[in-house]
């Protein structure tokens, strides 16, 4: 079974959420402590949401010197997949792993709702199980998710396809400039997750894993959890026995 | 004693303490001698109404406490209920007012994290909160300034430590306007196996204390600001609060379910109001143990601090574990893995005595040879001996000295047959602070972390499921504030009829009851009085409705220059759904669905959301409360939607029977058409508030066998509508007189038909508009715009 590693920082508390929408996903959940050096052989890498090292001074701002972040940066840089969710991209925007940072929200006040999110790209490990381009709903939770990057580089986001998710109005269209209740944190261009210019990590603000499963009243989230899985796994099996132990 | 030293220098340092000469003299009694000034300290924190209910313990023994599948009671840091498949939850609410209002937000954050420790104490994990906050007029600068720290306090701390806050309640009503009310109930989920309690048993155990250090915050909080009625917003007593450190709580939560986990505690306590000297003398008084505290052992975090500094601070996020000595090492590693500081501060003893030691303890536990005894007290003085007042209660000598607060003299309470627009009635009842909707303040909290979130903040009872079950928890806290003014028994009885029933239309059956007792100076006999009523209405309703008092809190001196809150009791109720797949929600689901009436209208404006807005006769009463109705109400409820008879339950509470209405349809987005047999006064039928009435719906085939299941059990019902269209009608019929609009006849008041995108408007932006918030930038986020509004861009 494919072994998908959820990283916890002291002050993790999404950690528990994303390990269970892997074992939904039918993947085998493998928790990384932050002290870790190694990732212990996993096919890919989810940062989870919180208030790592109680997000104390700014944003994942302490988490990113974790001894475990040398062991994503590394797994990154030889392509492994990593998913940033909430705090997590926080985490690896402060670690340069994708481009942005995430500013405090518009209305300078936590949100905690759903909001709707539209996929750019269909073709990426964290988007490829998803079918349409109809708007995903699904919940939001923090205090800092205010995308932001000078002018330049959103225009070059947008040329290269690096814009994962935008925040989406009712219609599903691109939410737009100002537009509140659609994009409440205040994102630059409704911009709700991006990848990095190789396209094997990505940040995002929604928690696709809370989202996951229809007891709940949402599993819209739950095909973000099953893309990377699938990808991982592919990956996992093009690259053969050899890859484990190698990347992480 | 830095703490006392700005107190008048003639005052003797026991009244000081907030001590009384009489309790003085039962100190000197207990210890047969006098107390030094350490001792005395303790003595005033520990005897403080706060930790030792010495008014309320006497009154708090009359309740039901028992119940076969209660696992720990009231006594233990949480009320803990078995819900079968091997698992238990723990509950408990509680209140932090005094300190929120003198530091709104570290004053809501603490108290967040001390109901949290309380639940994790027992070896549960906190799977919820909920927030019920109590405030002045919104439209005063004060209150809102309270109420942005409060909720940012809340959710600064629950977002933090990732337990999601999934309900509560806000309420505006003028007598909290000097004292508001900050009441946080947590709910935790544990194998039946892990409790765990606060105790200290076996001589030559070990007190270990980790999580945080201790430093000079919260000195006297219990004592000087939980127990006494406010000067005023008075700067200097900012220190008695405490800071919170939701990151250090995490920490805390995790290392402390590991150690119970891997079964290396023999009790835990948290540390809160009274600090170590209240975890030492709970944890020894319930053992029949002593301990002896080593103070020099106890990490400080600045240096020079006194020894009573030391002994009361109520610094936060701080344990006390009782650990065989050979489990020091592992339960040190279990610490330094979370990384959180830990000393070993003493040893529990068989003399039965809190024993302070300053100069150090030897490897065998005993007082070093230069080592000095700086205050020894019997752990039982302290806790289970403590003092009792058997304090005088009387009526107020005229039950109703004036209206329900705010409310205009003038009788009025005819309006609709006044010729006033029912419909326009509804929207601004819909609309006003204490029914509109909540979600500018609940969005500001995480309420989906843990997913287990299955209804949050917004609708009705909080729904969580149980992981690895078919099963759920439901949850609500309630409380009658404005009927509790009027008739104390009756306010109480209310919220607990309220509480549970609101459980009770999920199809969840109500486990047991946590209660939040906030009140005013028990030493004025007319507060006491309504202290014991309270006490008493909430012990009739819990028997009557057959669920169990498992815990709670007593907050007392809730007073300020303005005067007295009315009285409040904050009632919990954590519930059981065994299949959640039968959950039933308020919102309309279906159209052509029959709306059917359960219960009898009475009745009675006093204390109404309409009576705030219209006002009633002064000579207007509140409708009472027939315990054996409400109790058979929820049985059939219950019944009826386990049969898979009901679509759609709703009570009939705030706003009466047009907005339980308003509600399901604003919710369910859709309409309804309704004819109502006016048999009171339009009034008291579309907007009263008389108890044990539901509204629910259902498949039109399925009417019949509903309404015969009804009258079976003796409750009358009947189908006053159908589910459908884009507006709420209610036709007014006169007795009798149910029918088309011309065939109506004479004795029909008016209709009320209101579209429900003005009702959404007016639900949806009520709260923001009275707080003076920005309203919505877009008209159309989401939202749909009032009818007149529409067109316009």
């Amino acid at each position: 079974m494919t072994r998908i590693g959820v990283v916890i920082f002291p002050g993790s508390n999404g950690d528990a959420d994303a390990l269970h929408a892997i074992e939904l996903a039918g993947a085998e959940p493998v928790p990384l402590w932050h002290e870790s050096a190694t990732l212990d052989g996993v096919a890919a890498v989810i940062l989870p949401g919180g208030f790592a090292y109680g997000d104390y001074l700014r944003a994942g701002v302490i988490a990113r010197f974790s001894p475990v972040m040398r062991a994503v940066a590394a797994f990154a840089a030889g392509g492994g997949f990593v998913l940033g969710i909430c705090n997590g991209f926080q985490v690896l925007a402060e670690a340069g792993l994708v481009p942005g940072a995430l500013l405090r929200n518009r209305a300078l006040r936590f949100l905690g709702r759903d909001v709707l999110i539209v996929p750019e790209r269909l073709d990426t490990p964290f988007t490829r199980a998803i079918t349409g381009r109809g708007p995903l709903r699904i919940p939001i939770a923090h205090g800092e998710g205010c995308y932001f990057a000078d002018e330049a580089t959103l225009d070059g986001l947008e040329r290269d396809g690096q814009v994962l998710f935008r925040y989406a109005d009712q219609d599903g269209g691109r939410a737009a400039a100002g537009d509140e209740r659609s994009n409440p944190n205040g994102s630059l261009r409704a911009i709700a997750g991006v990848l990095n210019p190789a396209g094997n990590v990505a940040g995002l603000m929604p928690h696709p894993e809370r989202a996951a499963e229809s007891v709940l009243g949402n599993d819209a989230g739950l095909v973000i959890i099953c893309s990377l899985v699938e990808a991982a796994a592919e990956r996992e099996m093009a690259a053969g026995p050899a890859l484990v132990g190698t990347t992480g | 004693m830095t703490a006392v030293a700005s107190a008048p220098e003639l005052a003797p340092l026991h009244r000081r303490l907030g001590l009384t000469d009489l309790e003085l003299a039962a100190i000197e009694a207990k210890l047969g001698r006098s107390p030094n000034d350490l001792e005395l300290a303790i003595f005033s924190v520990m005897w403080s109404e706060h930790c030792s209910y010495k008014s309320s313990r006497p009154l708090l023994r009359t309740l039901p406490t028992g119940g076969a599948d209660v696992v720990a009671g009231p006594g233990e840091n949480a009320g803990v209920i078995s819900i079968g498949d091997g698992l238990a939850v723990a509950f408990k609410i509680e209140s932090h007012n005094h300190p929120s209002a003198v530091e709104p937000y570290q004053g809501a954050a603490t108290g967040v994290g001390g109901i949290l420790r309380d639940i994790f104490t027992m070896g549960a994990r906190p799977i919820a909160v909920l927030d019920a906050l109590r405030f002045g007029d919104p439209a005063d600068a004060r209150t809102r300034h309270l109420l942005r720290g409060v909720v940012a306090g809340v959710g600064g701390y629950g977002n933090c430590v990732g337990v999601p806050t999934v309900g509560g309640e806000l309420v505006f009503d003028p007598s909290y306007a000097g004292n508001p009310l900050v009441n946080v109930m947590a709910i935790g989920l544990l194998p039946a196996g892990r409790l765990t309690l606060a105790q200290a048993p076996g001589p030559g155990n070990l007190a270990i204390l980790f999580g945080s250090t201790t430093g000079r915050d919260g000195i006297g909080g219990a004592s000087v600001l939980a127990s006494a009625t406010f000067a005023d917003d008075d700067p200097s007593k900012r220190p008695t609060v405490q800071v919170g450190d939701p990151f250090a709580e995490k920490l805390l939560i995790e290392a402390c379910l590991e150690l119970i986990e891997a079964g290396l505690v023999e009790g835990l306590q948290d540390l809160g109001a009274g600090g170590i000297s209240c975890a030492t003398s709970e944890t020894a008084d319930r053992a029949g143990t002593g301990i002896l505290v080593d103070l020099d052992a106890i990490p400080c975090r600045e240096p020079g601090m006194a020894p009573f500094e030391v002994m009361i601070s109520e610094s936060q996020e701080r344990m006390l574990a009782i650990v065989r000595p050979e489990r020091e090492p592992a339960v040190r590693a279990i610490c330094a893995h979370w990384n959180l500081p830990v000393a070993t501060i003493g040893r529990v003893t068989a003399d039965g005595d809190i024993t302070i030691v300053g100069g150090g303890l030897n490897a065998n536990g005993r007082p070093n040879p230069d080592s000095v005894e700086l205050a020894r007290i019997p752990a039982a003085a302290l806790t289970s001996a403590a003092i009792v007042h058997d304090r005088p209660s009387t009526p107020p000598s005229r039950r109703r000295a004036a209206p329900a607060p705010g409310v205009p003299l003038e009788r009025n309470d005819l309006l609709p047959e006044r010729g006033m627009d029912p419909g326009a009635i509804l929207l601004g009842l819909i609309g006003s602070p204490n029914l509109a909707s909540r979600r500018f303040v609940f969005e500001q909290y995480d309420s989906t972390v843990q997913v287990n979130t299955v209804v949050g903040p917004g609708h009705g009872a909080a729904v969580l499921r149980v992981k690895g079950t078919s099963k759920a928890l439901v949850a609500s806290t309630d409380g009658n504030q404005a009927i509790g003014a009027i008739d104390p028994w009756l306010g109480a009885a209310l919220s607990v009829a309220e509480a549970t029933r609101n459980v009770s239309i999920t199809g969840a059956r109500p486990l047991g009851v946590t209660n939040c007792l906030n009140y005013a100076d028990p030493t004025r006999p007319e507060a006491f009085w309504q202290l014991k009523e309270g006490v008493r209405g909430l012990a009739d309703a819990c028997r009557a409705l057959d669920v169990p008092v498992t815990g709670g809190n007593v907050s007392l001196y809730n007073e300020s220059p303005a005067g007295p809150i009315a009285p409040t009791p904050e009632i919990g109720v954590v519930g059981l759904l065994d299949d959640i797949a039968q959950l039933v929600g308020p919102e309309f689901v279906a159209d052509g669905d029959a709306l059917i009436l359960v219960g009898e209208t009475t009745p009675g404006l006093a204390g109404s959301v309409y009576a705030e807005l219209a006002g009633v006769a002064p000579e207007d009463g509140p409708p009472g409360i027939d315990l054996a109705r409400e109790a058979a109400v929820q049985r059939f409820v219950r019944e009826a939607i386990g049969r898979g008879l009901v679509a759609s339950a709703q009570d009939v509470s705030g706003g009466g029977l047009a907005v339980a209405l308003a509600e399901g349809a604003i919710w369910g987005d859709r309409g309804a058409q309704v004819r109502l047999l006016i048999n009171g006064t339009p009034a008291v039928d579309l907007f009263g508030e008389s108890p044990s009435r539901l509204v629910l719906t259902t498949r039109p085939g399925d009417a019949p066998v509903l309404l015969l299941l009804a009258a079976e059990q003796g409750l009358p019902a009947s189908e006053i509508g159908t589910v459908g269209g884009d507006r709420l009608v209610i036709e007014l019929g006169g007795r009798g007189a149910i029918g088309d609009a011309e065939g109506r006849g004479a004795q029909v008041s008016d209709a009320l038909e209101v579209t429900i995108a003005d009702l959404r408007h007016a639900w949806d932006y009520g709260l923001q508009r009275a707080l003076g918030e920005d309203p919505p930038a877009h008209p159309g986020d989401g939202v749909e715009p009032p009818d007149s509004a529409r067109g316009t861009g």
